[in-house]
């Protein structure tokens, strides 16, 4: 026999309580898991954004156009690499509740300044030669069941009038932070018909992406940019793009915000769960753990009893709460309308936090039972009753 | 001349209540030679626990001194002390205090783990003791599968497990019925006549205290006779 055994039967001494404090730290610890998941898939723009990269953007608002005839002045300017461009096209495929990426690129440069989408060479050849082609994430692939070749309709809003691409090829996401959701298209497609049929938005695009050779030089390239249309009719406000995702966050920033702090609060009140079933186990066996140290057990056996009773019964838990929320977070996005989220991952990093919580909540929840079994005297510990 | 294996000198022990001083042993003096059987009798509150958690290690006195085998066990630390009862004292309780969740076997072996035994030596002494308590067939069982008589006896053989030359029983029967009381005592006579244990028992029952070599009378605090 060794003392572990006794550790092992204790955690289970009392079997109702011990599986309704290891199922109370599953489910906090599920639903840190799940919030901390949406929130970093809000912050998966941000997360996916490269350093190199500003975005130039009509100082206004986003929604207004910037000229085509910028791009060369851009080009100019000292320290950027290449310049490339899209357009928002947004449209309605299949109906109003399918959520990805539209847009018009500039399919030259296009997928130079964006390497995470890992384009097969060949398909991008077959690509560039049709003038309704498009490149689809494999994701849409995979959810519209979109082979090479295929058609897809779409009802343009931002464009209006019905469109028609030929899916020529799919991209592989790099990275775990890369969209995998997004649709483009050669902006050349779309310029040939907006000059027939809105020659008045004819040389419009809708933001630049400008790759810049040194990421240290963003705030002085983003000035100079800015500074050479300033006073035009359209003046740009650059960034990088990791700003410019975030401001895309502004408004959500205090959801965000409170789903996080509420993330934390949750491992707060597994500490309470496992910390007030600890208190009471000690409690009981206050007689008992005056027994062990009469015949002779040292404070720090009786730290490893109380201290591994808490650890293994919040480890359990949260390997609990950690299985249960891959199949829901699966579920949470099934329930989402489809592509609300393009990124939407549990992070290694929630995972590896679950677990240091877990351990941590068992050593902080030992302490006070800890203190009172240490500080009891024998002779008072074998006269406590109940 | 031998000193005397337990001697208690001059012990004072009270207890602090707020501001108030409650004197519950007075001026104790007590020899008892190695392999005595001793009963300690008196009305309740009279300090027969007291007198014996001084002896065995778990309590302090307020003055004086407690010499076992040469050793000033009031001169101890906490630490050193623990060391000390794990070697030199077996414990016996009213209420048996086994740990439900482990079996006879594995309570007998509970004081084991603190030797530097080999796990197979202490599962081989944890079965001995076991059987010399007569209760071999009943190792497996946890304690809510046996009687209180066994449950005490299962408690004995967990206090005999390491061999110490003490052995300490507060009111051991207080919780029995007879025949299991008359057991009980039997097997105490057994390890102190052929195991030549030093017993030190508190009861007021005054068939046990018959069972002991002798006996002595705690009357508020102070040893008559
Ligand atoms: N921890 C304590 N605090 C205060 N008084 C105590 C404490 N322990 C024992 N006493 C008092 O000491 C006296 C002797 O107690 P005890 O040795 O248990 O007596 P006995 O075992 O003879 O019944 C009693 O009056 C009891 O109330
Ligand atoms: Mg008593």
């Amino acid at each position: 026999m060794e003392l572990v055994r006794l550790l092992f039967r204790n955690v289970l001494r009392h079997k109702l309580r011990g599986i309704l404090t290891i199922v109370g730290v599953g489910v906090a610890v599920m639903a840190f898991a799940l919030l901390q998941t949406v929130v970093s898939a809000w912050y998966a723009g941000v997360e996916a954004s490269a350093a190199n990269r500003l975005i130039s953007r009509h100082a206004v608002s986003f929604v207004f156009p910037l000229p085509l005839a910028y791009r060369d002045r851009i080009a100019q300017i000292p320290g950027v690499n290449k310049v490339t461009f899209a357009s928002w096209f947004s449209g309605v495929y299949i109906d109003k509740n399918q959520f990805f990426a539209r847009l018009a690129v500039d399919s030259d440069t296009f997928f130079d300044v964006y390497s995470e989408f890992l384009v097969p060479p060949e398909q991008f050849e077959v690509f560039k030669r049709e003038r309704n082609a498009a490149i689809i994430g494999s994701d849409i692939a995979q959810r519209y069941n979109l082979k090479l070749g295929d058609i897809m309709p779409i009802e343009g809003d931002v464009f209006p009038g019905q469109w028609e691409f030929v899916v020529r090829g799919i991209y592989e996401p790099r990275d775990q932070t890369t969209d995998p959701t997004t649709m483009m298209f050669h902006y050349k497609y779309l310029e040939e018909r907006v000059r027939q049929e809105m020659p008045q938005r004819a040389g419009d695009i809708g933001w630049y992406i400008v790759r810049i050779d040194d990421p240290d030089n963003s705030a002085a390239i983003s000035q100079e940019i800015d500074k050479l249309f300033a006073n035009s009719r359209a003046e740009t406000k650059t960034e990088t793009e990791r700003a410019f995702q975030q401001s895309f966050l502004s408004a959500a920033s205090a959801v965000i915000t409170a789903m996080n702090v509420m993330s934390f609060v949750i491992i707060g009140i597994i500490l309470l769960v496992v910390g007030n079933t600890m208190i009471m186990s000690a409690r009981e066996r206050t007689h008992e753990f005056a027994v062990l140290k009469a015949l002779g057990f040292t404070g720090g056996q009786l730290f490893f009893l109380i201290a591994g009773e808490s650890i293994l019964l919040s480890l359990f838990g949260s390997a609990l709460g950690l299985g249960v929320t891959f199949p829901a977070v699966a579920g949470f996005e099934t329930a989402l309308p489809k592509g609300w989220f393009p990124v939407f991952y549990i992070k290694p990093e929630t995972v590896a936090i679950g677990c240091a919580a877990g351990l941590l909540v068992g050593v902080l929840a030992a302490i006070i039972p800890l203190r009172r079994v240490l500080t009891t005297r024998i002779v008072e510990g074998l006269r406590h009753v109940g | 001349m031998v000193a005397p294996f337990i001697q208690v000198q001059e012990i004072y022990k009270s207890y602090q209540r707020d501001s108030l001083e409650i004197p519950v042993l007075r001026n104790i003096n007590l020899e008892i030679a190695e392999g005595e059987f001793i009963a300690f009798m008196g009305p309740s509150g009279s300090g027969k626990t007291t007198l014996l958690n001084l002896i065995a290690g778990i309590d302090k006195p307020t003055s004086g001194k407690i010499l076992i085998a040469g050793t000033d066990v009031t001169e101890l630390n906490e630490s050193e002390l623990a060391v000390w009862r794990s070697r030199n004292v077996g414990f016996i309780f009213q209420f048996y205090n086994l740990i439900p969740v482990l079996t006879a076997l594995e309570n007998v072996e509970l004081p084991l783990i603190l030797t530097p035994l080999s796990k197979k030596e202490r599962r081989a002494h944890a079965e001995m003791a076991l059987a010399v308590v007569g209760l071999a067939e009943r190792m497996h069982h946890y304690p809510r599968q046996l009687s209180g008589g066994q449950e005490q006896r299962v408690a004995i053989a967990r206090a005999i497990a390491t061999d110490p030359a003490i052995l300490v029983a507060d009111e051991p029967t207080g919780d029995l019925d007879k025949a299991s009381a008359e057991e009980v005592l039997e097997l105490m006579d057994r390890l102190n006549r052929e195991l030549n244990k030093t017993i030190l028992m508190v009861t007021h029952d005054p068939r046990a205290a018959e069972r002991a070599r002798s006996t002595r009378n705690l009357d508020k605090g102070e040893l008559n006779n």
